[in-house]
């Protein structure tokens, strides 16, 4: 092994699957954050296979306690910090998937924002609960195919819309919030680093494919992302105190060109209604969010 | 096992998931490259290396053979071959 392998903050042997768009976020996320960085996490995919007892990935200090519960640590330490006067220098960071930021961490985050904490959460969003067994989670889009919302005779897969943790977000006044992917990664390292240069309570969701849950070949996993985006399903925008600063601009593509790549997609592929009712949400996103340029 | 863990940093290094691999693993050619650096950027494990043109390599020790670098790599130079365990 060679010394820039070495150096990484998130070191290789994780168990993460082959592929995985989540490990591979967390290593571009902790390249800008540096080795000033304290990290609290949510129990979920990342700090399962991040941390296999007795073994750690992470070369920053780095805290798990509950599935619940990592913006309430984060809080305590960035209070600490503050206490000791050593804020100014060091980044506090919390993390979790999607479960873990918009179902079971929600009173946790929201009493973080609410409180104006300096602290930057990091949603690693991979549409349901991965490392348990692709349960549907809140922020499963709609019509996926998951183990507690399976498609079959009687039902189209998750009967239910995506829920908008980054509106939610936004509805606490807090100083940043973006959503980025890993299918742009200078667009969500730049946003990272703007995210970190800011003081208050900042949000950004990050958009993680999961070639297991996904059903999707193990080297789409760049594709997939940057079909999303491309599509319009997932649209990289900023907050900055409520306003939308920036939305990346898309030429859109139809969604049947993200939904054809992925399993959990399959069973809509022949049903005209339900891409109509999914390119609806494309269609909107677009629209509310003006991420095309018109020529005129 | 009630109180805290402390695991030491980047122990994780000791799981040589290289042994993943099924059948497949990436072959750097080293011909057309022009130091895009994406397969580095885009590698889920963090194991590719190189500056130079021409000078990028995986550790195989850790590699878990998913295909991202020979699928993004815009010269083609590398590509995934089958290998023997």
């Amino acid at each position: 092994m060679s010394d820039s392998i070495k150096k990484t903050l998130f070191a290789s042997g994780h168990t993460a699957c082959a592929g995985c768009g989540q490990s591979l976020a967390a290593r571009l996320v902790l390249e800008v954050c540096g080795p000033n960085t304290i990290i609290a996490n949510n129990t979920g995919c990342l700090e399962v296979f991040s941390t296999k007892y007795p073994e750690s990935a992470w070369c920053v200090p780095w805290i798990h306690s509950l599935f619940e519960n990592s913006a309430a640590v984060a809080s305590g330490i960035e209070a600490a910090l503050k206490f000791l006067g050593k804020k100014q220098n060091i980044n506090v960071i919390c993390q979790a998937g999607d479960g873990g930021t918009g179902d079971i961490g929600m009173q946790a985050l929201s009493g973080m924002w609410e409180r104006g904490h300096d602290i930057l959460s990091i949603c690693y969003d991979n549409e349901a609960y991965e490392n348990t067994g692709i349960q549907r989670s809140g922020l499963t889009p709609y019509d996926a195919s998951t183990t507690t919302s399976p498609a079959g005779a009687q039902s189209f897969g998750n009967p239910r819309p995506k829920k908008p943790v980054p509106e939610i977000a936004n509805a606490h006044g807090i100083v940043y919030v973006a959503i980025a992917s890993v299918g742009y990664p200078q667009d969500l390292q730049k946003k990272v680093k703007k995210a970190l240069s800011l003081k208050g309570p900042k949000y950004l969701q990050i958009h993680v494919p999961c070639p297991l849950g996904w059903g999707h070949a193990t080297e789409l996993t760049y594709q997939i992302a940057r079909l999303a985006v491309q599509a319009g399903l997932y649209p990289l925008i900023e907050y900055e105190n409520g306003e939308l600063v920036s939305s990346f601009k898309i030429t859109p593509k139809p969604v049947e060109e993200y939904l054809k790549l992925q399993r959990r997609f399959r069973h809509v592929l022949n049903n005209s209604e339900e891409i109509a009712r999914i390119q609806e949400t494309a269609n909107k996103n677009i629209k509310k969010y003006n991420l095309v340029v018109k020529n005129n | 096992m009630f109180g805290p863990i402390i695991a030491k940093p980047g122990t994780s290094r000791k799981n040589k998931t290289g042994s993943w691999r099924t059948g497949a693993k990436p072959k750097f050619l080293q011909k057309d490259c022009i130091a895009c650096r994406l397969c580095l950027i885009l590698c889920p494990e963090g194991c590719i290396e190189g500056t130079q043109k021409n000078s990028f390599h995986c550790d195989y020790d850790y590699c878990k053979g998913c295909g991202i670098c020979a699928l993004i790599c815009p010269k083609r130079d590398i590509e995934m071959i089958s290998e023997e365990k």
